[in-house]
């Protein structure tokens, strides 16, 4: 058997691809609309298609010419398929652009007074109406209010504040990582106290210690929300940098704090802790909110609850931003902004704070 | 840590009562986390034995059994098989209260009276074996009518649940607590009962010790012990490793857990045949070592660590061969383990330096009693008295033990104890207390510190080694300082408000948040809280292509990236209410959104890397206010009504609403606009409505409209700041007003806005200028619309006359037809 001979139906068949592809790929452009392509689709890749057709006649071919023919069949029917599939997204953006020109509004010709605004009344955040009035409580104190970053270095967050990497103490802290610089040197802050630090080198660049100051914001704990704790909570921190700033200070300004925040039968008391940048340091407990001191489930029947760390400033951490332990000195303390909102309300499950439920919402000023 | 006080109380005398002793340990800050009575509630309990043991008719689960209470006879009705006759066990009579409340009362069962309840383990709280009663012949040799708590020699205990501060070491041990509470109650310690090494073979001439790293083992003691015998513990030794939260494992192990917990120094045994030339030799571990440890996992050492500055240090034990024999400090390997038919003991006391185990600890994820406690500080100078206790520990069952004479004590390199000069002024300058000299001095020597004066009012004072948390230096005083207030108590200390010349403020932005906040929630919005942390597909729904700011251990994978927007949120916040049968919500939110910082003309950049000595660009946080407007007939109107309100309230005519086609993925392309300030250019946000893609895709809904309002904090506040210093009051005319009402057909590129601006600026007389409608349709040219405005026309000085308000007329059609509009005939 010649090679011509074998080549000679080949070409031919090939030809009358060829001719089939032209004629679809021509069918498609054609089309105008998706409707227009449901229609008429099935005649340009379907069972009723040319090259469908051609493709049942295989049969008869003998089983080389078959192979040869078969191959070719189906990249002609990719080939068109493609273009089907092309011309599909084609029509859809342009049906899309059709619906939104449709739909087109110039918002400049709009006139305001047509438009009647419903009176329902929303609901401002449970936390960030705490935080408000914790932030009021503090500005009467004489208190300036300060913001921080969220994603902060590692500089920031530990090690400014006595913490050095790799420190055991770091275990008080389930860290979020953030993918930027080398591994594990941003984070998300697990603290407001990093803001201590920004607002500590900020004062001595600028010359303008004292720093009297409270730093509300949004914080980051890998710890697997519950009941009791979410993963991104919110804290208030505060820090006092003066001359002549003592424990006494420290110990006047919380119960001050306490009662003007949650009333004057709510007493405060200090006991011992340690937070790597303050010494001393302290844990603060308060009456129990819910018993007011009688004894409850709530504080384990000992008539305190606790509610945040404070202490003296670390000549460590003064050390770390250049200033001087001998003439300066002071303290910081922080706290949960959810959990003064969760004691205030009787908030039995801190995960509706994050649930965005309307009958939840609703319930808040 | 759990802290029996039956083992506290050898140590010091302490109070009658167990609130008074919790609340002195909370004053220390040794803070009781929990009080568990242990044998509480058993005090009635008597051990039976069991005589006779009959079915009773017509039950197959449970029978009748006759007892030997000692005084007599007593049947029992029981559901237990585990026990025959002549067994003993216990009995809880008639009346008596278990352990958490249960009383026991007389009962029928089947027609058989039942006197008691004979009892499990768990029943008495005494373990977790609940598999039928707790036979007691397999622990001791009972007789019947003798109390329980009397027949094993328990007695009734309280242990208390402490947590201890990271920076106390020296009181993660039952001792030092005991110091603490010593030394707050004026008392004094007794110490434990230790052995000496037995006289006639030395250490050294059976064994070795060495230390090749001496920055990471500051001292390494090799203590030879012989004629061992392994065996189980005493049962007062089992009975303290159970209530202080350990298992009894063995004598050796036992005492070695006890030394630990009792005093806070962790030891090692070996099997001294197991150990080459008894060699116990400390290194660090070359690239390519590997060592199973007793967990069967293998581990491989020295490779560098994640953490900032981590070289990859591991300190291992090697014999005399250089095999490795564990991970010092942290966990020894399986090979050397003491076993039943161990005789010969090596035993390893060491100090090794907290930076190096907590390092090697974090990186093998391998966190152990020892290695906690070396992490933190072990008393570098504890080691031997350590192993005498032990050894005195061990000779309740080995007697005949034999602790070879000058046990082998290598040492490296040990922190220095720390100095501090102390004057009484510093005392009060910290703690605004002044406090007699003799009272700084008796509670720092109560806690082994030494003092000795140094001029009139001041002290030199040396740190004992359990005290590595106490620096040197001004650091150091503090550290003192807070020791003499934790003794002297917290509560005692004074109180003062501090005051300052300065008042107390909130700044720009802060009061434009709570403005902010204050016009959404009278517009109806509630404030929601959607999550800082996305997925990858919600960030690419409106951010594909840009950067993603991943968090590189989530707890979740679809909370592992920082938002680009809080729309996202919002609309899914809004989608789920709607599921929930709530059709009419708007929400929304002030918070931070995160650009990757190179996605951002202006990264944050800011001090990183070790001691902050390099630059980092973090990623930019923006400052957004978001509502998406979702009741039923909300729309990009609703939106452009709720910036109104807004700009009303912020003082902000000066920014007009400007359609825009590029307002960015999530928002409808064509009922979009920017909010733009015409003085300065600056963009403050944009109004429009949500794409009605990612409606369907991430809420689900196909048939709503969602009006949106986004705005740039950042952009606002400068916006304000500005515009607060050139806003001048301007007095209403007491003259009559006149109304004039104009209708121009206005090319659509004439913006509404630009085109009032025109207007109002035409003349003195114009007080005000309104658009109140805007016609589009078959009776205007094709491109233009008519715009009609309301003008409000007055004078200061007079009552307007029909020619003045005829010429301002006339000025405002010049003035619209040089802006391309023309007067609607």
């Amino acid at each position: 058997m010649s090679h011509d001979d074998e080549s000679a139906p080949s070409s031919h068949v090939a030809d009358q691809i060829a001719g089939h592809v032209a004629d679809a790929l021509a069918a498609v452009a054609a089309l105008t609309s998706m409707q227009d392509l449901d229609e008429r689709g099935g005649a340009i890749v379907g069972k009723r298609s040319a090259l469908a057709v051609m493709q049942r006649s295989l049969a008869g071919l003998s089983p080389d010419q078959r192979r040869d023919v078969g191959a070719r069949l189906q990249e002609a029917r990719r080939v068109v398929e493609e273009a089907v599939a092309s011309r599909r997204a084609e029509l859809l953006a342009s049906a899309r652009t059709q619906r939104l020109e449709a739909d087109r509004l110039e918002l400049g010709d709009v006139v305001v007074q047509r438009r009647p605004w419903p009176l329902t009344d929303g609901h401002a955040g449970l936390v960030s109406t705490t935080q408000a009035q914790l932030e009021d409580v503090f500005v009467a104190m004489g208190y300036e209010v300060a913001d921080g970053p969220q994603v902060e270095s590692d500089w920031y967050n530990f090690e400014a504040l006595n913490i050095p990497p790799a420190h055991p103490a770091r275990g008080m802290w389930d860290t979020f990582y953030v993918g930027l610089g080398d591994p594990e040197t941003v984070v998300l802050r697990t603290h407001t106290s990093p803001t201590q630090v920004h607002l500590m080198e900020s004062a001595v660049a600028t010359g303008t210690l004292p720093i009297h100051a409270v730093a509300p914001g949004r914080c980051f704990r890998r710890d697997t929300p519950d009941a009791r704790h979410l993963a991104v909570f919110h804290q208030i921190e505060g820090l006092v940098v003066d001359r002549g700033i003592t424990f006494a200070d420290l110990a006047g300004t919380i119960e001050t704090f306490t009662r003007a925040y949650f009333g004057a039968d709510i007493d405060s008391r200090l006991r011992p802790s340690y937070f790597p940048f303050t010494e001393p340091s302290a844990e603060f407990e308060i009456t129990c909110t819910i018993c007011r001191g009688e004894g409850c489930r709530t504080c384990s029947h000992t008539g305190w609850i606790e509610l945040g760390g404070c202490g003296m400033l670390d000549p460590a951490v003064f050390d770390s931003v250049g200033i001087d332990a001998e003439e300066w000195s002071g303290f910081a303390f922080g706290f949960g902004i959810d959990r003064c909102a969760q004691m205030k309300v009787g908030l039995s499950d801190m995960r509706a704070l994050i649930e965005n439920d309307v009958r939840f919402l609703d319930q808040f000023a | 840590m759990k802290v029996p006080l039956s083992w506290l109380r050898e140590f010091v005398d302490l109070p009658e009562t167990v609130d008074e002793i919790r609340e002195t340990m909370d004053d220390l800050g040794l803070v009781v986390e929990g009080v568990e009575r242990v044998g509480e509630g058993l005090n009635d309990v008597v051990v039976v034995r069991v005589d006779e043991i009959h079915a009773i008719p017509g039950a197959d689960r449970i029978r009748r059994v006759v007892v030997d209470t000692g005084a007599g006879p007593l049947e029992i009705v029981c559901g237990a098989w585990n026990f025959g006759v002549g067994d003993h066990v216990p009995l809880a009579p008639v009346g008596a209260v278990l352990p958490g409340g249960f009383e026991i009362a007389r009962r029928a069962m089947r027609g058989v009276v039942s006197n008691g309840m004979l009892c499990s383990a768990r029943e008495l709280r005494l373990s977790d074996d609940h598999e039928g009663l707790m036979v007691l012949d397999e622990l001791i040799a009972p007789r019947a009518g003798e109390p329980l708590l009397e027949a094993l020699g328990m007695v009734a205990d309280v242990v208390f649940d402490v947590s201890i501060e990271g920076n106390r070491p020296d009181a993660w041990s039952i001792l030092g607590v005991a110091r603490d509470l010593a030394a707050r109650f004026g008392r004094t310690v007794r110490a434990p009962e230790v052995a000496s090494p037995s006289p006639g073979v030395r250490s050294d001439s059976v064994a070795g010790a060495a230390v090749d790293a001496p920055d990471l083992c500051g001292r390494l003691t090799v203590s030879v012990l012989r004629n061992v015998r392994v065996a189980p513990s005493p049962a007062w030794v089992a009975q303290r490793l159970q209530r202080a939260g350990m298992r009894s494992i063995s004598n050796v192990v036992d005492a070695s857990n006890i030394v630990m917990l009792e005093l806070g120094q962790p030891t090692h045994p070996y099997d001294a045949m197991q150990v080459a030339g008894g060699v116990i030799r400390v290194r660090r571990a070359r690239l390519g070592e590997s060592l199973e440890t007793l967990d069967g996992v293998v581990r491989a050492l020295a490779q560098p660590g994640r953490g900032l500055g981590d070289s990859g240090d591991d300190l291992v034990i090697v014999d005399g061969d250089d095999v490795v024999l564990g991970l010092a400090g942290i966990m020894g390997g399986a090979t050397s383990e003491i076993s039943a038919a161990t005789t010969e003991v090596l035993l390893e006391a060491a100090y090794f330096d907290p930076m190096a185990i907590a390092r090697s600890s974090k990186r093998h994820g391998l966190r152990t009693e020892a290695s906690a406690r070396f992490e933190r500080g072990v008393d570098p100078e504890l080691a031997l008295h350590a192993v005498g206790r032990l050894v005195a520990v061990l000779r309740e069952s080995v007697p005949d033990l034999e602790w070879l004479d000058e046990p082998l004590d290598v040492r490296g390199e040990i922190p220095t104890p720390s100095t501090v000069r102390l004057d009484v002024h510093d005392v009060s300058r910290s703690l605004g207390v002044s406090l007699p000299l003799d009272e700084v001095v008796t509670h720092l020597e109560a806690l082994g510190f030494l003092t000795s004066p140094a001029g009139d009012e001041g002290l030199n004072i040396v740190a004992p080694s359990s005290r590595p948390d106490v620096r040197t230096g001004v650091a150091g005083r503090a550290d003192v300082i807070e020791e003499i207030a934790r003794l002297h108590s917290y509560r005692r200390l004074p109180r003062r408000t501090p005051s300052w010349p300065a008042p107390g403020t909130l700044n720009g932005r802060q009061r434009l948040r709570r403005l902010l906040r204050g016009v959404i929630v009278e517009a109806g919005v509630n404030e929601a809280w959607t999550p800082t942390l996305v997925s990858v597909r919600t960030f690419d729904l409106t951010h594909e292509g840009g950067t993603r700011i991943t968090v590189t251990n989530p707890l979740a994978a679809d909370e592992s990236v920082l938002r680009p927007t809080m729309l996202t949120g919002l609309v899914a916040a809004w989608g789920e209410n709607v599921d929930r049968g709530f059709v009419d919500v708007r929400l929304g939110e002030l918070g931070t959104v995160f650009t990757h910082p190179e996605d951002t003309a202006s990264p944050r950049v800011t001090r990183g890397g070790a001691g902050g000595r390099a630059t980092l660009a973090l990623p930019q946080e923006g400052e957004h206010l978001t509502v998406v407007l979702g009741h039923r007939d909300d729309d990009a109107i609703s939106a452009v009504a709720l910036w109104a309100r807004i700009a009303t309230r912020l003082d902000l005519d000066d920014v007009v609403v400007r359609s825009s086609t590029d307002l960015g993925p999530g928002i409808h392309p064509t009922r979009g606009a920017v909010l733009r300030d015409r003085t300065s250019g600056t963009c403050v946000g944009i109004v429009g409505e949500v794409d009605p893609e990612l409606i369907v895709l991430v809420a689900g809904q196909s048939n709503r409209r969602l009006g949106v309002v986004d705005l740039d904090l950042d952009a606002l506040v400068g916006l304000i700041a500005g515009e607060q210093t050139t806003r001048r009051a301007a007095l209403p005319s007491r003259f009559p007003s006149a109304v004039l009402d104009l209708a121009f057909v206005t090319p659509d590129e004439v913006h509404a806005e630009d085109l009032r601006f025109t207007l109002r600026s035409v003349s003195p007389l114009v007080e005000d200028i309104t658009l109140f409608d805007a016609y589009r349709g078959s009776t205007v040219a094709p491109n233009t619309r008519s715009l009609a405005f309301a003008v409000r026309l007055s004078s200061p000085d007079h009552t307007l006359g029909e020619a003045d308000v005829a010429s301002v007329r006339q000025l405002l059609i010049n003035a619209a037809r040089t802006s391309g509009a023309v007067l609607r005939s």
